[in-house]
């Protein structure tokens, strides 16, 4: 086993352990720690597919934003009193959901282990930064510039939504 | 050299969890963290297919740029509608929000 198999198979644990944290712990605020885990390993995963570009932004927008963003919700809506209310964090319907999943799981990992991939390479090339933007700039241009005005709209209707009443 | 079924089956595995985690959890706000995980997967597949099967074009790193851009105007907007929903009902409570019409 080669020094990378070595690594990949402990960041896939790690990212694997906080998926795990995430749909089973019983505190919402250890939900959201590992959930920035899982985020954070995944960015490892990214490394080590030699996507440098895509671990930064994913540590900048995952392990950032997002998370804070998920932290804060959860304080103005109260979700750890939960447990405390009826029924606890799961509803009833936990055996189907896991009955779905594992069916999902052992179908996908089936498909992925069975085929054979076409034009595989043998080393992974490293893809420069210019490049990337190259591309990003030239031919994804127009999808560049729907996502900003994508992101554009969130933005106006996030503040809208959650303004207050006042206006009404 | 990792194999490529490495990767596709670790996704495999982060987006089933994703898919429990959506169809058994009760509160808007958990639900929204496991749809996150399945995103993640599909970011980790398409990278690694663009990686692995097309070295010289980068559509697959293209298209996780732009998965991670949706997401995050998606986490945006959705934790505003919970709030909104969550002031209107007191519940973040995906089960209690099941009035069409008041």
């Amino acid at each position: 086993m080669s020094y990378e198999e070595v690594i990949f198979y402990f960041v896939a644990a790690l990212t694997v352990l906080g998926a795990l944290g995430v749909v089973l712990a019983r505190n919402v605020v250890h939900c959201a720690l590992f959930l920035v885990l899982a985020l954070l390993a995944v960015a490892g995963i990214f490394i080590l597919l030699s996507a440098e570009f895509l671990a930064i932004v994913q540590v900048l927008i995952y392990g950032g934003a997002v998370t804070i963003l998920i932290l804060f919700a959860m304080m103005l809506t109260r979700v750890r009193d939960l447990p405390s209310a009826a029924g606890g964090l799961d509803g009833p319907q936990r055996p189907f959901a896991a009955l779905a999943a594992g069916a999902f799981m052992g179908l996908s990992i089936l498909a992925a282990v069975s085929t054979e991939w076409p034009g595989e390479t043998e080393e992974i090339t490293l893809v420069p930064f210019r490049d990337l933007g190259e591309s990003l700039f030239r031919n994804w241009a127009a999808p560049f510039e729907i996502a900003s005005l994508v992101l554009l709209v969130a933005l106006i209707g996030a503040i809208i939504l959650a303004r207050g009443e006042e206006g009404e | 050299m990792i194999p490529i079924q490495n990767f596709l089956v670790l996704s495999s595995i982060l987006f089933s969890l994703g898919i429990y985690g959506v169809l058994a959890r009760r509160s808007a706000v958990l639900i929204l963290m496991s749809v996150e995980l399945m995103l993640q997967a599909v970011s980790i597949n398409f990278i690694a297919f663009a990686v692995y099967l097309s070295p010289e074009q980068f559509t697959g790193l293209i298209f996780a740029i732009f998965v991670i851009t949706v997401a995050a105007a998606e986490v945006g907007l959705a934790l505003a509608i919970v709030l909104r929903i969550y002031r209107n009902k007191a519940t973040a409570n995906v089960d209690d929000v099941d009035t069409l019409k008041w």
